[in-house]
């Protein structure tokens, strides 16, 4: 085995344990001298307590602007194999669909060009590929291309949209997630391949509100799927789970955020405009209660991790937005505010924080969208009201 | 020979590798159940049932994984499967009889299958030392960890809620933890290293001093040379330098570590999503296994387990009980660092006489 004389005590104590180890899969592919020296190096960061890897340095494929990340070892003469060792972020399908020959294809791809090391999958929803030299990027493009794929988004671009499962096996799914997600990349390979704004701006897409690819607390524009009219209600089926023990009383009623739900033992009733779309007693009962019929979704605006100014979640900016083919809505929306977040945002300033700084109400005048209540949890608590706009308004 | 570069072909229509079953019934689905922990199966209104079974993986894999899984996929269900948001694989099945050897043949492979329902999912995570420069720990070792001892939340539900871990090596949160039930995240103590040599060489002193949100880096001349110098005192240890300036190194194997927050979801049921609050500032770096880090952990999960009521996630139970109650049930000792001094602080700051005596 090409593993017997490698010495990395610490890591094997990580291949004990019933969980898959991580350390397990880059010893399978140990055939590969950048996977050997990527467990040599990982063994002395687990000796020192440091990473072992340095950044800086610009690399990529002609014409782009993101997609690889360069990464280099800090100790390229103890691991030569890991001196160079690139990241490329490889566009996903929508919803992580596969099927074998695709996938097959793919792993040869990657045991001619690189490592044979991956993540499936990054956090943003790419295929990432670990550890190429910087000779090994254009050839490896055009393989992947070639087989029909192509890289994702890195820097201050367009990253890489993702989205749940949707329709492909949803029943919650209030709109086409898969679909929408492939025509909104499709829409900006330019903004997502040349990066060209203050910071990164990314879309998710969820259909339905429990949210399964976490849009509402990591992307600039999170698309959420809702309903506009009743839930829908099988009352037999009520009855069964009352019958194998929903305690609809407890479980149901009281849960609801809005008592919007009652109970009188046989069925149940739901005072609809009361109904905030909250998904509880639909996940509950997935046999008995399904979203209403007029569907499409809610769409909210600058969610982010804390780098820099602190973590936000998204706010409201379309209560509810029907999810035509083609999206021309959503963007609009989107190249309207990259106009003006890309005319006024600072460096490194996500729009989260872009509009923190100008204020909602300015921000919302900017781009020529109403403000409504829906967008505000509440108004605000204090008197400081920069009224001098409004008058010389009244004036002219 | 010049050949044409093939260029902004964006991903693949992910329509081709949709399995039959999906194609004919897109958008008609009419309701799913859990059979087992990690096995669905999804009831279209034509009456077509779409079996799916999940198991969870390291997310790191070799390709040499990646061929087994396909193979897999070849011998029970047409060769389709697909992954989760949480780095789990499903595979898609049309015939119910084959999801008892697939299973078996999963785990013989080292791959657990489970995930589903009020348990404990797959972990959301980083690079870490893998193949991060910035990380003040390991990812992929804690998860590991941590995913041995709540090994048996993964292949059961038994919880009053699901459970969502994550994980991010430090603040720029890659895996955008900030929401989770219980968030581990490394964390830096200390200001940046300069590398005065490197620096000119290396960085532009003007971006380099705009990259610090708190206005602690300063244009200075050092020994004759283009530098900066950082106040110490304004330092929130972000690493944003670092990122902007490699010669700015914000690792430190001394003083590095990890922090855990709790009571995040990023879910609209029920209650509305929330940030996952921090309890414990720090906890030492112990590799290979992470023993303090991975009995915080399990010690949280405990009192959630024993005290929340049924559907009640991490959050709300936390809300319901208050937060003086969690750091007795959880034997936190509390420390004047979860007390927040960031922007708008004030509001996280109790102003009500309604307290538990």
């Amino acid at each position: 085995m090409a593993t017997k004389d490698l010495k990395i005590p610490l890591l094997e104590e990580l291949e004990k344990g019933p969980w898959p180890s991580f350390v397990t899969e880059i010893k399978k592919s140990a055939d590969n001298p950048m996977a050997r020296d990527t467990l040599r190096q990982l063994e002395k960061s687990y000796e020192d307590k440091i990473s072992h890897w340095k950044h800086g340095g610009l690399v990529g494929v002609m014409g782009y602007g993101g997609g690889v990340i360069g990464r280099y070892s800090d100790s390229p003469e103890e691991f030569p194999e890991v001196k160079e060792f690139h990241t490329y972020r490889v566009n996903q399908p929508s919803g992580w669909f596969y099927n074998t020959e695709a996938l097959r294809t793919l792993c040869d791809i990657w045991e001619k060009h690189g490592s044979g090391l991956t993540n499936m999958h990054g956090s943003t929803g790419d295929m990432i590929f670990l550890g190429s030299t910087t000779e090994a990027i254009e050839p490896c493009f055009a393989d992947l291309t070639e087989a029909g794929f192509d890289l994702g988004g890195s820097g201050s671009d367009v990253r890489t949209p993702s989205c749940c499962v949707g329709p492909g096996r949803c029943e919650w799914a209030c709109y086409d997630t898969l679909d929408a997600c492939y025509d909104i990349t499709q829409e900006f390979q330019d903004e997502l391949h040349r990066p060209a704004f203050p910071y990164k701006f990314k879309f998710k897409f969820s259909g339905c509100p429990n949210d399964c690819v976490a849009s509402i607390a990591r992307s600039d524009m999170s698309v959420i799927g809702t309903w506009k009219d009743n839930i829908q209600i099988n009352q037999d089926e009520v009855a069964n789970y009352a019958k194998n023990g929903v305690d609809i009383e407890a479980e149901i009623c009281e849960l609801c955020p809005t008592k919007c739900i009652s109970w009188n033992g046989k069925t149940i009733s739901i005072d609809n405009s009361n109904c905030v779309k909250c998904m509880h007693c639909i996940n509950v009962m997935p046999k008995a209660l399904s979203p209403g019929k007029e569907r499409g979704a809610t769409i909210l605006i600058g969610a982010k991790a804390p780098i820099i100014g602190g973590a936000l979640l998204a706010t409201v900016f379309v209560p509810f937005l029907e999810m035509e083919e083609g999206y021309e809505d959503l963007k609009e929306l989107a190249e309207a505010l990259w106009d003006f977040w890309g005319e006024y945002g600072k460096n490194r300033e996500r729009i989260g924080e872009f509009i923190q700084r100008v204020g909602l109400a300015n921000f919302l005048d900017e781009i020529g969208l109403e403000p409504i209540p829906e967008m505000i949890a509440h108004p605000r608590t204090n008197p400081y009201i920069f009224f001098e706009d409004e008058l010389e308004e009244e004036d002219e | 020979m010049v050949t044409q570069r093939i260029t902004d072909i964006g991903p693949p229509d992910y329509r081709q590798f949709l399995p039959p079953i999906v194609k004919a019934n897109y958008g008609k689905w009419k309701y799913h159940e859990i059979l087992q922990p990690g096995v669905m199966v999804h009831v279209a209104e034509s009456g077509d049932k779409l079996f799916t079974v999940r198991a969870g993986s390291p997310r790191l894999l070799s390709i040499v994984t990646i061929r087994k899984f396909a193979d897999l996929a070849d011998k029970y269900t047409g060769g389709h499967l697909r992954w989760t948001s949480r780095n789990n694989v499903e595979f898609l099945l049309t015939d119910e009889a084959n999801i008892e050897p697939l299973k078996k043949e999963l785990q013989e492979y080292g791959f657990p299958v489970g995930g589903t329902g009020n348990g404990i999912s797959n972990i959301v995570h980083t690079q870490g030392w893998v193949h991060c420069h910035s990380s003040a720990t390991d990812a992929s070792g804690v998860v590991k960890a941590i995913m041995d001892e709540v090994y048996p939340h993964f292949t059961s539900m038994d919880l009053p809620a699901k459970l969502r871990i994550a994980f991010a090596c430090c603040l720029n949160m890659c895996g955008a933890v900030h929401c989770s039930d219980i968030a581990v995240l490394g964390i830096h103590r200390t200001a940046p290293t300069i590398n005065h040599d490197d620096l000119p060489k290396m960085c532009e002193v003007p971006t380099l001093v705009s990259s610090c949100p708190t206005g602690a880096i300063r244009p200075a001349t050092v020994d004759g040379k283009a530098s900066v110098e950082v106040e110490k005192e304004q330092c929130m240890y972000c690493g944003n330098c670092y990122t902007v300036c490699p010669a700015m190194q914000i690792n430190n194997a001394e003083t590095d570590g990890i922090s855990i927050w709790v009571g995040g979801k990023v879910s609209n049921a029920r209650s509305k999503p929330m940030f996952s609050k921090l309890v414990i500032p720090f906890i030492p770096n112990e590799p290979p296994r992470w023993p303090g880090v991975v009995d915080a952990v399990k010690k949280i999960i405990e009192v959630y387990a024993a005290g929340a009521r049924k559907h009640e996630r991490m959050g709300e139970w936390i809300e319901r009980i208050g937060w003086p109650k969690f750091f007795e049930l959880a034997e936190i000792p509390f420390s004047p660092l979860v007390i927040d001094d960031f922007k708008h602080a004030g509001e996280t700051y109790n102003r009500t006489t309604q307290i538990r005596h």
